[in-house]
């Protein structure tokens, strides 16, 4: 079940979806994107260049906007373009709730974009744009 | 060396446009085992992903790799993360370049990803990546610092792009820690009450008193309403000499309090006069806390509005 690109309207709001911080999804996410730098698995290491504790990375952040913007959009969308600006770090314990609006359409291409944010208890982990190309037609 | 002077500002200048890191495949062709590892740890529902007929009944030709995955393509893995190669890229010397200048801590702000087209299994993803630009220092929360931004180009085993990613870096000289004539953390308040301000009112006036019971002359610490020896709540003090010696000891390294610096010496000293408090040792170091040590009483003023007695090694005259 897909959106298609007339009926989402500049505006609409995507339903918020909250993800817990386990400590196990932060280091499974780093390995799952071959990221083995130690501050995303090492809690004493982590500490030792200034962190509380591990937190999650980069590429993951990008993958989780992607699950985010797509469960909303439907397996058709086709994502075009994910940019995000960086925050409060993800640290395991904590929960981060994900929120977007759709900010502009581009019927050009059926492109939506969606403004989105990710905040966990320090502050907004993400904020950001993910633009999506979405099917024509009625649903 | 400065990072405001001009020659410096020539030399980052002269990045702009380079090439960080020449053109590099990525290890393996995107591939299924790759594509569920990643889908299973983000928890992504999409079909398309590992689902064939799924991704069929969206109009592609098959499971395509989740778009977010680009970077994960061109990672260099475990053995390379661990064990760096000792060969200096470009972007080690500008890192290097960097540092000179003082900006030796980094963060990174921004990531921008435009994909051209989605991924397929046996699609093989190269990596090339370019300084976009140099910002000039600007002051940030972190520190004094410079956005470094660069372009990653990633091409598919033809030539063609299939996306792009602009990373910006802020590269910083970390703030200085705090001044000196910053206030310190407060330490832990003690919970007083009318039972035991008295104590606290002589520390504050550097007097080491001792609780005694009025009747039976009994000495007794930590204060208290009653006299455990006869049961008078009748009481008054006397000053304590502030000889004593080591009863028993510990070094505490962990959890720490910002108020204290450690390894700190937590003591139980025994008083000349009989009676027990625990205090800080001061001027020894933690290997030479002995137990049965002769100490001698000093004085703490770590807060404004608060004094303890810490107790030092006697010197041979003081025993």
């Amino acid at each position: 079940m897909s959106r298609v690109y007339d009926e989402v309207a500049v505006g609409d709001e995507l339903p918020e979806l909250a993800i817990p911080l386990t400590r196990t999804m932060i280091v499974a996410t780093a390995l799952a994107s071959r990221d083995y730098q130690d501050v995303h698995h090492d809690p004493a290491l982590a500490r030792e260049r200034g962190s509380k504790d591990v937190f999650m990375n980069i590429l993951t952040t990008n993958g989780l906007v992607d699950r985010y913007v797509t469960s909303w959009a439907g397996p058709a969308a086709r994502v075009k373009a994910i940019r995000i600006r960086l925050g409060a770090p993800n640290h395991p314990g904590d929960t981060m709730v994900l929120t977007g609006t759709v900010s502009a359409k581009h019927d050009d291409g059926r492109r939506v974009e969606i403004a989105v944010r990710g905040v966990n208890a320090i502050g907004p982990h993400v904020t950001g744009t993910a633009v999506v190309e979405l099917p024509g037609g009625a649903a | 060396m400065s990072g405001a002077g001009e020659d410096y500002e020539e030399l980052l200048r002269a990045w702009v446009g380079r090439e960080l890191v020449a053109r590099r495949p990525g290890q393996d062709p995107v591939n299924v085992p790759m594509i569920r590892h990643w889908v299973e740890a983000m928890e992504d529902p999409n079909p398309v992903y590992l689902d064939e007929d799924a991704a069929k009944a969206t109009g592609r030709d098959g499971v395509v790799a989740p778009a977010s995955m680009i970077q994960a393509w061109t990672m260099r893995g475990y053995a390379a993360t661990v064990h760096p190669s000792a060969e200096r890229s470009g972007f080690d010397e500008l890192v290097a370049l960097l540092a000179e200048g003082g900006y030796t801590s980094v963060v990174a702000t921004d990531s921008e990803l435009e994909f051209e087209r989605e991924l397929v299994p046996g699609d093989h993803v190269s990596v090339e990546e370019h300084v976009e630009s140099i910002s000039a220092e600007k002051q940030t929360g972190l520190g004094a610092g410079r956005f470094v931004s660069t372009v990653k180009t990633y091409r598919d085993a033809s030539g063609e792009v299939v996306a792009t990613q602009r990373w910006r870096t802020l590269r910083y000289r970390p703030a200085e820690k705090p001044a000196p004539d910053k206030p310190k953390a407060l330490r832990p308040r003690p919970a007083i009450n009318p039972d035991n301000a008295f104590w606290f009112e002589a520390a504050r006036e550097h007097r080491l008193v001792v609780q005694r019971c009025a009747d039976c002359k009994s000495l007794r610490h930590p204060p208290g309403p009653c006299c455990p020896q006869c049961g008078s709540f009748a009481w008054d003090t006397v000053e304590s000499s502030g000889r004593g010696h080591v009863y028993t000891f510990t070094v505490n390294h962990h959890p720490r309090h910002p108020a204290f610096d450690y390894p700190l010496v937590v003591a139980v000293i025994e008083l000349a006069e009989g009676t027990r408090l625990i205090a800080n040792m001061a001027g020894v170091e933690p290997a030479d806390v002995a137990v049965g040590m002769p100490v001698v009483l000093d004085w703490i003023d770590p807060d404004p509005d608060l004094s303890l007695p810490v107790f030092r090694p006697a010197a041979h005259e003081e025993r």
